[in-house]
């Protein structure tokens, strides 16, 4: 069984072996990011703070970076593969995501929000 | 500054036509604005073929004004360095190319001995720097000596990536190891060399391992572009010092959001613009002092 489908199946809920206790275990939330010239679809991104999260990350047109400096995060984005980054935000605030390889007229203006509330 | 107050000195200077105090008591080795024995400009982010009105209305003329004051200098400087972004990005090569002769055409109307250039990212980046190359006849990378000071240009924007390179930290380490520790130093590159600050781009990714190599060495200074505003940081004893632009001012980081070019101020035209005169020595540290470009 593909192991995505697998999670779906089973770990929707967790129950303890006394019963007394039901932990909901939901896979991470996954949130598609698309990078083109000159900007990324979607270009906000809200998510609860303690909520974790996996980027499904992908290129149309030029191996843009994506870097998310305040969670240490910076991948190549080449076109035609997918990458996964996965996040778990710690505190509330507004942090900067941005292509980091240089792209073109647009580059300066390439760039997003990660609003973690 | 010896003996006088840089400030001041510069209200002395006037600023339009500069009048080096080698005179006043206590400036014995005074030959430019910083004090040094020597003085050379730095002028950076033309980015020619910009043409935002809103932004810079004379975006056609304001480099023909400084490249004017500049020729208007009583003292002149020893020598004139571009620190990068000479010309706005464009997928053209062949717009590309015009912009970049036109920059050469008109920076060859400067009155001074000697004219440095190097590249930035609008410049490099798309084509790893071979425009630039034809047009400057310029390596991306180079040193020069001028009076006892060691210039050492490093490249971290012809790769699309923010990065100076293993080949090229390579490079600057073969270079260091034939000078002195005491030789003075002074890098000039585009980018911040140190984490500025990367949400805006304003970082080069393997900045530090260049500073790690520079640390042993007591007299550095390093003179960059890129941010289009003044801004002066040290690590450690290694002073860094970012320029203004000649085509439009980059807001500081904390007061706004986003990287934001700053609007043209009706009441304040030029506000933000100017370029850098440097008093250079052996004997001291490289100081930069900003001159505005004046209606």
């Amino acid at each position: 069984m593909e192991r995505r489908h697998f999670l779906r199946a089973s770990v929707g809920f967790a129950c303890c072996a006394a019963g007394v206790e039901v932990v909901a275990l939901a896979a991470p939330r996954r949130i598609a990011v698309e990078a083109r010239k000159f900007q990324f679809t979607p270009s906000e991104i809200t998510v609860r703070k303690g909520e974790t999260v996996t980027f499904v990350l992908t290129s149309v047109d030029f191996p843009h970076g994506f870097s998310l400096p305040d969670f240490g995060v910076r991948k190549d984005l080449i076109p035609g593969m997918v990458l996964e980054v996965t996040i778990t935000p710690a505190n509330a605030g507004r942090f900067h995501y941005l292509c980091d390889n240089f792209c073109g007229d647009g580059h300066d203006r390439m760039s997003g929000i990660l609003v973690v509330a | 500054m010896d003996g006088i107050d840089r400030r001041e000195f510069i209200k002395l200077a006037g600023f339009g036509g500069l009048v080096f105090a080698s005179g006043l008591p206590g400036c014995a080795h005074l030959a430019g604005p910083g004090g040094g024995d020597f003085h050379f400009l730095q002028l950076s982010d033309l980015h020619w073929g910009y043409n935002i009105a809103s932004v810079n209305p004379d975006f056609a003329g304001t480099l023909p004004k400084a490249i004017a004051a500049v020729n208007s200098l009583d003292q002149k400087p020893d020598f004139v360095v571009f620190t990068g972004d000479l010309t706005q990005t464009t997928d053209d090569p062949k717009l590309r190319r015009a912009r970049m002769q036109q920059v050469r055409e008109m920076t060859s109307k400067l009155n001074v001995p000697k004219v440095w250039y190097f590249a930035g990212e609008h410049d490099a980046a798309l084509d790893r720097g071979e425009a630039y190359q034809e047009t400057f006849g310029e390596t991306l990378r180079y040193t020069f000596d001028h009076k006892g000071i060691h210039f050492i240009v490093l490249d971290n924007t012809s790769d699309p990536a923010p990065i100076l390179g293993e080949k090229q930290l390579e490079w600057l380490r073969a270079d260091l190891a034939k000078l002195s520790r005491d030789q003075p130093i002074v890098v000039l590159t585009h980018r911040p060399l140190f984490s500025m600050y990367p949400q805006w781009d304003w970082a080069t990714r393997d900045g530090q391992a260049a500073i790690d190599l520079l640390m042993p060495f007591p007299n550095v200074t390093v003179f960059y572009g890129h941010v289009h505003h003044e801004n002066h940081h040290r690590t450690s004893h290694i002073a860094h010092h970012s320029a203004l632009s000649l085509m439009f001012p980059l807001a500081p980081v904390g007061t706004v959001e986003k990287k934001t070019q700053v609007p043209w101020n009706a009441a304040a035209p030029y506000k933000g613009l100017g370029y850098r005169d440097v008093g250079a020595g052996p004997r001291r540290e490289a100081t930069p002092l900003e001159i505005p470009v004046k209606a």
